[in-house]
């Protein structure tokens, strides 16, 4: 039977995933407290930004994650066309909502540090309009995994998607540079900013590490839900076609 | 193989240029999008000739995607599209011809009447040509882009607006680089042929990636 | 945590807007979760999962 040999790896995982999640959700949750903690009420105010320099603590975590899970993604996609992994189109499917979600995070974040900052909520600045691009890339392949529904088929198709916008993530940013230095306004913008004093590098390092094993952590229990739809589609399947089957003879009968 | 080839690019051009084909309604397409955008903006002549290369060229990125949804459905639902993947040409050439069939269709009849429309937005006269220029560069780049998200959607009943929304960010740079070489023929510091030789660019690497990745997602859909 | 200087709304509205979507993107990610084990072990109660233990 195909249906099993297919399992087999898929099970396997739900084993390993089952012993790992508490783990991972533990030290998240030990991570991101502390980093709050330090962030909140260790680390001072900055000289410029003041306290909106608290902000900094979840927008930079955030686009690192939507970037990360943007690679995650395309390594999975080659997983599935190259090697025919069972588990990558099923990492690839729970990666997408995850990463959506961190890139809006930074985009919303980064809107509410602007507008104290420089006065207004967005600005067409190469950085924001790539992470803005990326958020469209994800809103696209979620919208195609939710129009076809034969899962493996789906995955196939998504992976293509994911390669392709892959190539295309340099090229876009790329052009957003070359635009952003032609249409660059009054020169408001200075983000390289005073050097980061190690009072808010420790914080920040501790909540990108403790916000990537939350969104790991977030991904291995979407991936569970992924596998376990996958079984749920396929017997009920099979027990349609058992009695599909069943009623055949009977009425042969 | 060649004659297949060819095969493929006349009956797609046989198609689109009949009654009822996508290749003259993607054209009145785009003269009511230039028509709309003076009737939003206000009749003020300046600006709209101030902007009249970014009108130009959104409304061709726009009647250029509407219709690419049909590129491959039409072929899956009659089935010719099983009689090119077991046919002696390769896919690629087949998606490649399919392609070319489409931006001779659309593409480039939007550049040639893209002058016609920069009179109603006030485009000055040097402008004309550089901005039909750029669009004959760049148009291939959004037929073979579009072709990956067609091809991608081609076992779909309706696909409607799934494949602008897939291929509109991807095609973030052939924009950029359209409008700015336009641009820059209306002056400005930097010169046209910088912006639009990366058009053109932009445009053979399209043509590539679009070709080879439309080709393994209509392998795959079967 | 004293005071959060002249900006406080934003720095808060910021706080705020990543609570709400990641508080959703949990809550969605665990629902979908339990629909899915309940769906399975509806399944299974029916005797059609003719594997068992392979789901935790």
């Amino acid at each position: 039977m195909a249906s099993l040999t297919e399992l087999a790896n898929p099970t396997r995982f739900m084993r390993y995933s089952a012993v790992l999640l508490p783990w991972f959700a533990g030290a998240a949750l030990v991570l991101l407290a502390l980093g709050f903690y330090l962030a909140w009420f260790v680390a001072p105010a900055d000289y410029q930004q003041g306290e909106t320099i608290r902000i900094m603590f979840v927008h930079v975590p955030a686009a690192w994650l939507a970037l990360m899970f943007y690679t995650m993604m395309a390594v999975s996609a080659l997983g599935t066309l190259v090697w025919r992994h069972p588990l990558a189109d099923v990492a690839q499917k729970a990666a997408a909502p995850i990463g959506a979600a961190f890139s809006l995070i930074c985009l919303i974040t980064g809107a509410f540090w602007g507008k104290p900052m420089w006065g207004t909520y967005w600005v067409w600045d190469a950085r924001l309009t790539s992470v803005l691009v990326l958020f469209l890339i994800y809103l696209g392949i979620i919208a195609l995994w939710r129009t076809l529904d034969e899962p493996s088929r789906a995955g196939r198709a998504v992976a293509i998607l994911t390669l392709v916008g892959f190539v295309n993530v340099p090229i876009i940013k790329f052009s957003v540079d070359w635009w952003n230095t032609l249409h660059q306004p009054a020169s408001v913008f200075r983000m390289g900013g005073p050097t980061i004093d190690a009072s808010m590098l420790q914080p920040l390092l501790i909540l990108a590490v403790g916000f990537t094993l939350l969104a790991l952590a977030l991904h291995l229990v979407a991936m569970r839900a992924e596998i376990m739809r996958r079984r749920v589609r396929t017997l009920t399947i099979f027990e349609a076609e058992r009695l599909d089957r069943l009623a055949a003879q009977g009425a042969a009968a | 193989m060649r004659r297949a080839f060819f095969a493929i690019l006349r009956r797609d051009l046989a198609l689109a240029t009949r009654a009822g084909g996508g290749g003259e309604l993607a054209l009145v397409f785009f003269l009511t999008l230039v028509v709309l955008v003076p009737f939003a903006l206000g009749p003020d002549l300046n600006l709209l000739s101030r902007i009249g290369p970014a009108i130009l060229w959104l409304g061709a990125l726009l009647a250029t995607l509407i219709g690419l949804d049909r590129l491959f459905q039409g072929d899956e639902e009659d089935g010719s599209l099983d009689l090119i993947r077991a046919s002696v040409l390769p896919l690629e050439l087949a998606v490649l011809a399919k392609g070319l069939a489409h931006w001779l269709t659309t593409g480039l009849p939007l550049a040639l009447c893209a002058p016609l429309l920069g009179l109603l937005v006030a485009l000055p006269a040097e402008a004309m040509l550089p901005v039909a220029a750029t669009l004959l560069a760049g148009t291939p780049a959004l037929s073979f882009i579009g072709a990956t998200g067609a091809a991608l959607t081609a076992s779909l009943k309706r696909g409607g607006l799934i494949v602008p929304v897939l291929v509109a960010p991807l095609t973030v740079p052939v924009l950029i680089f359209g409008v700015s070489a336009s641009n820059s023929a209306l002056g400005g510091t930097i010169p046209f042929l910088t912006p639009f030789l990366i058009l053109c660019a932009l445009s053979l690497a399209a043509i590539v990636i679009g070709t080879i990745a439309a080709a393994a997602a209509l392998r795959q859909a079967d | 945590m004293s005071s959060l200087g002249p900006h406080a709304g934003f720095i808060l509205a910021a706080y705020g807007a990543v609570a709400v979507i990641l508080g959703g993107l949990i809550a969605a990610i665990l629902l979908d979760h339990r629909a899915q084990k309940r769906a399975l072990d509806a399944l299974e109660q029916r005797g059609i999962g003719r594997r068992s233990g392979s789901t935790s």
